[in-house]
């Protein structure tokens, strides 16, 4: 069963065609990478799951519901079922690292003091944090922020989670970790999530398949030896990461720009 | 000459529109809030936590600024008083003064100064770090988690931190009036509760909760629909400012106004 569409979505935003009659579907406990240049709208395609924005045109399905229908109790019940870790991690400054991760745990669910406390530990270590409960947002690092976040959007073992760039800004043990975390939740609870990524060699090891979006579009998607061996030109530049081919021609690059 | 006519036509519209759409906004945003009071979670913990931040905090600066008030309106009407002998009236002005118009009216400038704008510039923050998203996709709802609490408080603390005004001003003005003036103490205190009335204290504490919730939801309003950035988190917190202010002298004049004529 399709767990998440995107049917024919169209978003402008700021006067500028974000997504253009965009199609996307995640199948039960796949795990779908998007990839793309900065600016495309990714974070934008997340952002129409969770209703954060709605499409000018198109739909928005999750688990078969009509995610635009959905009002009050139903709309938050369908929060409560998908994770989001935001790109900026998001986490609320004015509490502690252990009441960010337990916050939906303690808000919305009746439930012992004792047993959150458990479950934020738990969540914590998933990320590989230890004894950061008491901490501020604002007195961690970047990387720690993140995986906070990442913590966050797992504590309630939602059955879906969207990633936004979860390895950007860790280092590259910790990225790993994250990846491995991924892959477990993928493996062992079956969740279904999109990985949102710059970061081929971890789109590579998450990927069930790979998307790639370009201008409000998905143009490719395969899995990843397919996306490896794309022959298509703008996959090929982007995953080669070179500063010339067809992506970059015929519109501003950063030397024509100044020109 | 018809060119400019026309041009200033159009921005005259253009800021009706804004106006409505900013009334529109505040009034939509109020009445969301109060149908949201009681939804769970209540979030008790949180109602108290803001109204320390807005009540017991704004304590020290209240106290003082109205010291001074009242210190000045009892020179101020010393001043003619003394030329026509009836200084004892010193005691009735001050009191009346004090409760019908400068306690509620400086305690909420005050407050929209200081807690306002802290209001502002929090949700103004919340709302561009995505915070304000993650509480949505956490499943709560912005307006009962943030705006709720800061409603409710302000409400509840505005008044009560106005009658502590009225007390320390009318206080300021009694120790120029028996140390200053030589007024005796019995006869200052007699002509200042003698002539106050329930009326007095009524009229002032109805605009002070109207004064409350016009601090509260401003501010809420102007943090929740910061865009772009530090840049307009501070512009944001200017406007809330300015706007509060605009909007209680408003809502002064129009109070004064009804219970002069109505309430009688
Ligand atoms: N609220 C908004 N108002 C106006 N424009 C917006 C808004 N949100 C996003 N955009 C625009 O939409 C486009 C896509 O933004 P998005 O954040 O989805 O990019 P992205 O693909 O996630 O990039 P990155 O990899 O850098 O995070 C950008 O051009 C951005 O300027
Ligand atoms: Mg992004």
């Amino acid at each position: 069963m399709a767990m998440i569409e995107l049917i024919n979505v169209s978003k402008n935003l700021g006067g500028k065609q974000v997504l253009d009659h965009m199609g996307l579907t995640v199948e039960e406990g796949e795990t779908k990478v998007i990839i793309g240049r900065s600016g495309v709208g990714k974070s934008v395609t997340l952002k129409h799951i969770v209703r954060l924005l709605e499409p000018d045109e198109g739909n928005v399905r999750v688990e078969g519901r009509d995610v635009l229908a959905l009002h009050g109790r139903e709309l938050n019940e369908l929060h409560m079922e998908i994770g989001l870790v935001f790109q900026g991690g998001a986490l609320f400054d004015s509490l502690t690292v252990g009441e960010n991760v337990g916050f939906i745990l303690r808000e919305h669910m009746n439930m012992a003091q004792s047993e959150i406390d458990k479950r934020v530990k738990e969540s914590l270590a998933l990320v590989g944090l230890y004894d950061v409960e008491l901490y501020m947002p604002a007195d961690l690092s970047g990387g720690m922020k993140k995986r906070v976040a990442l913590a966050r959007a797992i504590c309630t073992r939602p059955k879906i989670i969207l990633y936004d760039e979860p390895t950007t800004g860790v280092d590259p043990i910790t990225a790993d970790a994250i990846n491995q975390l991924i892959d477990e939740l993928h493996d062992k609870l079956k969740v279904t999530s999109i990985v949102v990524t710059h970061d081929m060699r971890s789109a590579y090891k998450v990927a069930d398949r790979i998307a790639m979006l370009y201008e409000g579009k998905i143009i490719a998607e395969g899995t990843p030896d397919e996306i490896r061996y794309s022959h298509n030109p703008y996959v090929h530049q982007f995953i080669t990461g070179a500063a010339h081919g067809p992506i970059t021609d015929g519109q501003n690059s950063v030397s024509t720009n100044a020109g | 000459m018809f060119l400019l006519r026309k041009t200033f036509y159009m921005a005259l519209g253009a800021k009706v529109l804004s106006l409505v759409h900013f009334i529109g906004g505040i009034v939509s945003l109020g009445l969301q809030a109060v149908v949201l009071i009681p939804a769970r979670p209540l979030g008790g913990g949180r109602i108290f936590e803001q109204a320390k931040k807005v009540g017991v905090d704004s304590l020290p600066i209240v106290a003082l600024v109205s010291f001074f008030i009242g210190v000045i309106l009892a020179l101020q009407t010393a001043y003619i008083m003394q030329k026509m002998s009836s200084e004892i009236y010193i005691a009735s002005i001050v009191a009346v003064s004090l409760t019908r118009e400068l306690g509620p009216v400086i305690t909420a400038l005050i407050v929209a100064g200081r807690s306002g704008a802290g209001i502002t510039a929090e949700l103004g923050t919340m709302a561009v770090t995505e915070q304000v998203d993650a509480l949505v996709t956490l499943g709560s709802n912005p307006i009962k988690y943030l705006v709720v609490p800061r409603f409710l408080s302000m409400t509840f603390m505005l008044p009560i931190l106005t009658l502590f005004a009225n007390a320390i001003g009318i206080f300021g003005g009694y120790l120029i009036g028996v140390y200053h003036l030589s007024i005796r103490s019995s006869l200052y205190m007699n002509m200042t509760f003698g002539t106050l009335v329930y009326k007095d204290l009524f009229t002032g504490l109805v605009k002070t909760i109207v004064f409350g919730m016009i601090i509260a939801l401003v501010a809420c309003y102007e943090g929740l629909n910061v865009r772009g950035g530090a840049e307009g988190v501070g512009k944001a917190t200017t406007m809330s400012v300015v706007n509060t202010f605009i909007m209680i002298i408003a809502a002064d004049c129009f109070f004064t106004a009804l219970f002069y004529f109505f309430v009688k």
